[in-house]
């Protein structure tokens, strides 16, 4: 502090920011993860709901009487798969090449559609046999942790296809590139979230 | 002035190519990190869901602990082979950002419990009229 003070009647000191031109994205890639830090507070603030009520069933259904694993198996590989072609889709980002990166982006959005499918079958065969969010605070919890992490995969899904038309367009620019790392840490943050809902909500409401 | 500065540029040059290095690293996996995550985290899946869907150990809360366990290592290979965290990146930010919100997730989840638990356990018994109108 003492050393930079400038002399009196100098100029003005100049300061360096090489933090910000170091990376050249303009701090972009930092904010977007102090973005998913505040969305892990979301999610932790639904997992606590979940926490506290998950055994609240109002003489309704509990886990075990409602959940399919074998269909959380299948989703839990989709969102895993998923995460592996965003990889490689990375991958040929890096290599710049832009059909390879179109392809494996689709591949990505159908893997998360299939998941988005089948997770719209759970709920509407749920919602059929009774087990609405209004049931119980069981079922409330539930629905607003998986609707949440749900809503996340079909925003991300609409911003899959936003960048494969601008990258369709525009080719893999720089502010591209920058848009695709964005999406990809959104991506593999959500298939995190995944971990801790398959573990906490489905296997250990289906031992109950 | 320029004599103030002059320590700072000489450094600027070194400083700037170790935080590129470190960004390149940060930002982009290979082909090796992705698949060696992807298998990690099949194997990580996989035993989970066969101990409960098998009933292996015959023992919830003894299953519940080891669920969790490897939930928890499944979350820290996400975090290194897709994710590419590391202690570096952004000059440490990124990581000291984690450590706050795990700091704050790990308050939210076992405060929430903890008290609510406790709030349950000292509620005053419910006669059997007042649970009828109970809504």
């Amino acid at each position: 502090m003492h050393e930079t003070t400038p002399p009196p009647g100098a100029t003005a000191p100049v300061f360096y920011d090489e933090e910000g031109h170091a990376h050249g994205d303009g701090g972009t890639l930092f904010g977007f993860w102090l973005y998913l830090m505040s969305d892990c507070l979301i999610f932790a603030a639904l997992f606590a709901t979940f926490g506290v009520l998950g055994r609240n069933y109002a003489a309704g259904p509990s886990g075990a009487d409602l959940f399919d694993l074998r269909l959380v198996a299948v989703n839990t590989g989709l969102l895993l798969l998923s995460s592996i072609t965003y990889g490689f889709a990375m991958l040929e980002m890096q290599k710049d090449r832009i059909r390879p990166t179109l392809n494996w982006l689709a591949v990505t959005g159908l893997f998360g559609a299939g998941f988005i499918a089948i997770e719209l079958y759970e709920f509407s065969h749920l919602i059929r046999e009774g087990a609405t969010p209004q049931r119980s605070a069981f079922l409330s919890s539930f629905f607003a942790l998986v609707g949440t992490h749900g809503l996340h995969v079909t925003f991300g899904i609409v911003w899959l296809v936003t960048l494969m038309v601008q990258v369709r367009r525009r080719g893999l620019i720089v502010a591209n590139q920058r848009r695709l790392m964005c999406l990809s840490m959104f991506w593999h943050f959500l298939d995190v979230v995944w971990i801790g809902v398959f573990t906490f909500v489905y296997l250990m409401g289906a031992m109950r | 002035m320029s004599q103030v500065t002059e320590p700072g540029l000489a450094g600027e040059p070194h400083g700037h190519g170790e935080a590129h290095e470190d960004h390149s690293h940060d930002a982009q996996g290979t082909f090796k990190s992705y698949v060696t995550g992807f298998v990690l985290s099949v194997i990580l899946t996989a035993i989970p869901f066969w101990l409960v869907m098998a009933n292996v150990l015959n023992d919830t809360l003894l299953t519940s602990i080891v669920i969790m366990a490897f939930a928890a290592v499944q979350i820290v290979v996400h975090m290194i082979y897709f994710l590419h965290m590391n202690t570096k990146s952004e000059g440490g930010w990124t990581f000291l950002a984690l450590l706050f919100t795990l700091t704050l997730v790990v308050i939210t989840l076992v405060g929430s419990i903890w008290v609510m638990y406790h709030m349950d356990q000292n509620m005053m018994p419910m006669s059997p009229h007042e649970a009828l109108q109970k809504p």
